[in-house]
């Protein structure tokens, strides 16, 4: 294999496994915030023991995420050197901001939360969670940021030719609003709350079935399900615009997502199928117009297909089709989950239906498949440019790197990440076995003085 | 912001640079806990008590790692382009090190058994002992200078970065990492174990003065563009005296129990250490050993004016803040380490 096939792979592999983590810390943060926020409210202890559950479980995410989360930075400059010296100008910047604002505040409050439950008051622990859960939420926007401007590249010129090519920044605040970073930083931020939602509401879904810690569990799955459905549904909304965007700023990508060939009006949308690449045809169900209306709201208007596109500057089509529908399908899937859970616990019904607890149990793999899947379509939608319209992946590689290093490393990295997802499930499945500790329910130290104080008043 | 005409290269270069000595001061001891982690106690209840010496901190820690990575690819996007391809192989074993070390201390107090425990404590020895290591002899490959090419691209091989002198400053990493995190240990700790780890400040102090001095000789005899610097400003000389002064000030202050003002004084010596390895670098940030014109420096492979001044924008709002905050989460967990039912 070649070095850039392996470096491809390798990216690839890191980032997967990479991505796992950060989204349920995204997610996990915010959900801590509310049931923190709730037992500082309410002073119902049940709250106090899911802070302290939630929060161990949030602990072991955010320790594989931190881990996992350096190599990504050091491989842009190990195996993309080229492509380093290119964005660096631009990237950096964005990839500094994460630092300064984002993991700082992260990992430094984290501190507080993990360890300072009996060192500082409620008020300030609380005010802990929620630099965490900010700092979480940072992080997302500084990396999105700096990958939609790899699809959507604004605020910037070339200076130099040929190989001493590189963009220099012309406009800050044009680079972090370029025309794809909102649209995709809203909907990788719910699809992240979805991460952390479901997984609270799998847990106690799997509580239910085996009819253990039952007040715990419901609370776990009414919480969660609150931030699911919202999330379920903002991610229909938040995906809606941004392909809308993919339509007019990607249009090779777009139409490898839809595996539309013919620039034709009434475009039609495959619900599912096969693209068959050979004879540049989709197979599957369609529905006529639907394309068009759904990219610029007017049936009527022509979609770019592939067949405009030179065959040199398409994206692997599909790979996109499937990777995009499976997201889409999976999100849908979960939008319909979520509705029926949420009517189901409305109607006090929610313990009754086995099949309904075993879904939720198993939810947690959607949001899973569902951002990968969308990250893989959103990266391969994006070839053969690294920068769309600028940089080709091809020729982005390090200059002195070669395929033997990168065959080494890669080895590694599978070793090494093999080992840590044992480990992570294994504690995982330790930890949920394991349950909430019911001594939680009388909380000691500062926060028993808080509670005791405050009951009192009262 | 609009910064005139400030030197934006010059100011950069000392960010980067303060950045870096953030990191090395704040994780060194991390790093030097970890070390010391198999060597000094053997019972698991005072393995928990070194790995929660560090526990609320060494994650923020590592983030001045990861932020002055992430400055260099801003500000120097050709250094870090040509230094993390260049040395591909190393640092890819400093990325596996260091998800060894930071994944032992999360895992090992999570599972009782006590051969989980002996696996994760020998990742997290090894992981930063590996790390340490390898940042000296990163250190040491910069200060000796690297083959590059015309187009700034390094232009030797892994083996060729393990030579004599690199080893040598990383070998001095070792011994000064280790000494900082036994002195952090005292201040940490108390009773027999205190005791336990006082034995081990004054050896490791005199390790770490013996291999800096064969440093400094051979910087002198073998590093010209090093002590050329040094020859040009010979104030600087004065750093390099206040590094031994603040190192011999360790062993009074521990004897007199002043813990704190011991580790201050550590701090001290490294800051002062990287001042001296900034200083002596300076332009260069890859001294390139075969044709001094390739080298790298502040002001060729720098990003933009332009972006440099946005960046210092973000790190004038931001750095304060963390300073900030940083301390006061410092200021939170000061005092002796005590176990409770959330450590580690």
């Amino acid at each position: 294999m070649d070095v850039l096939l392996l470096s491809r792979l390798q990216f690839a592999l890191t980032i997967t496994f990479h991505y796992l983590y950060p989204p349920l810390s995204i997610g996990l943060g915010l959900l801590l915030v509310v049931v923190e926020g709730l037992w500082l409210k309410t002073k119902n202890p049940l709250y106090h023991q899911m802070a302290r559950f939630w929060t161990k479980v949030f602990a072991l995410t955010f320790a594989i995420g931190v881990a996992t989360g350096i190599v990504m930075e050091f491989e842009f400059g190990t195996n993309w050197a080229t492509y380093s010296r290119y964005v660096g100008d631009v990237f950096g910047s964005a990839l500094a901001a994460e630092g300064i604002f984002a993991f700082f505040l992260e990992s430094g409050f984290l501190a507080v939360l993990l360890f300072g439950w009996d060192k500082v008051g409620p008020r300030l622990h609380f005010f802990a969670t929620c630099m965490v859960a900010l700092g979480a939420h940072f992080s997302a926007i500084w990396i999105v940021v700096a990958n939609s401007w790899m699809q959507t590249p604004a605020g910037f010129h070339i200076v130099g030719e040929g190989l001493a090519a590189r963009a220099e920044i012309t406009d800050f605040w044009a680079m972090v609003f370029n025309p794809s970073s909102m649209n995709r930083l809203s909907h990788t931020v719910v699809g992240a709350w979805q991460a952390g939602a479901w997984l609270m509401i799998s847990v106690g879904g799997w509580y239910l079935l085996h009819r253990r810690h039952r007040d715990f569990a419901l609370a776990s799955v009414k919480i969660g399900l609150g931030l699911a459905a919202v999330a379920a549904l903002l991610s229909l909304v938040t995906g809606d615009a941004s392909a809308r965007g993919v339509a007019r700023n990607q249009p090779a990508k777009l139409a490898a997502f839809e595996g539309l060939w013919q620039t034709v009006p009434q475009a039609p949308l495959h619900l599912f199928g096969w693209v068959d690449k050979a004879h540049g045809r989709t197979h599957g169900p369609e529905v006529t117009g639907l394309l068009s209306w759904l990219a610029y709201g007017d049936s009527g208007r022509p979609v770019t297909g592939l067949e405009a596109i030179r065959p040199a500057d398409r994206p692997p089509v599909n790979a996109s089709f499937q990777l995009f529908h499976l997201m889409v399908g999976v999100g849908c899937l979960l939008i319909g989950l979520a509705v029926w859970a949420e009517i189901a616990s409305w109607r006090g019904r929610l313990e009754q239906s086995r099949l309904l607890l075993w879904l939720l149990t198993l939810s947690v793999l959607g949001p899973q498949i569902a951002n990968q899947a969308g990250w893989w379509a959103a990266e391969i939608g994006r070839q053969p440019w690294i920068v769309y319209g600028l940089l080709r992946t091809s020729d982005a590689l390090s200059k002195v790197v070669t395929a033997n290093q990168v065959a080494a490393s890669m080895v590694m990295f599978i070793i090494v990440y093999l080992l840590l997802f044992a480990v992570f499930v294994f504690l995982l499945n330790d930890k949920i076995r394991h349950g909430p500790d019911d001594g939680d329910l009388q909380p000691t130290g500062k926060w028993a003085l808080g509670f005791k104080a405050k009951g009192g008043a009262k | 912001m609009n910064f005139g005409s400030l030197d934006l290269h010059t100011v950069w270069f000392a960010l980067v640079g303060i950045l870096f000595a953030g990191y090395v001061i704040l994780d060194g001891f991390d790093l030097g806990v970890g070390m010391l982690h198999l060597l000094v106690v053997r019972r698991d209840e005072e393995r928990r008590v070194f790995l929660n010496a560090i526990g609320p901190v060494w994650d923020g820690n590592e983030v001045w790692l990861v932020t002055g990575g992430g400055a260099l690819f801003a500000a120097f996007p050709m250094v870090y382009a040509t230094v993390f391809s260049g040395f591909y192989l190393a640092f890819m074993a400093l990325l596996c090190a260091l998800i060894f070390r930071a994944v032992a201390i999360e895992f090992r107090s999570k599972h009782p058994s006590p051969r989980w425990r002996a696996c994760w404590d020998a990742g997290f020895a090894s992981g930063s002992f590996v790390s340490t290591l390898l940042i000296g002899v990163a250190m040491g490959n910069l200060a000796w200078g690297v083959p590059l090419d015309a187009r700034g691209e390094f232009a030797g091989s892994f083996l060729g970065l393990l030579h004599p002198y690199a080893l040598l400053m990383g070998a001095t990493t070792v011994a000064l990492f280790a000494m900082h995190g036994a002195i952090y240990l005292v201040l940490k700790t108390e009773g027999e174990l205190q005791a336990a780890v006082r034995r081990w400040v004054n050896p490791l102090i005199i390790a770490f003065i013996l291999c800096y001095v064969i440093l400094t000789l051979a910087t002198l005899l073998y590093v010209p563009h090093i002590t050329e610097a040094f020859r040009r400003e010979p104030w600087f000389f004065a750093v390099a005296v206040a590094v031994v002064l603040a190192i011999a000030n360790i062993p009074r202050e521990v004897s007199h129990g002043r813990e704190f003002l011991a580790f201050l004084s550590s701090c001290g010596a490294m800051a002062g250490l990287m001042a001296i390895f900034g200083i002596g670098m300076f332009p260069n940030l890859v001294f390139c050993q075969t044709e001094p014109s390739y080298s790298l420096t502040a002001f060729n492979a720098s990003s933009s004016e332009k972006t440099l001044g946005i960046m210092l924008t973000i790190a004038l709002l931001g750095i304060p803040v963390v300073l900030a905050y940083s301390a006061s989460i410092y200021w939170i967990f000061r005092g002796k380490v005590k176990l409770d039912r959330m450590s580690y």
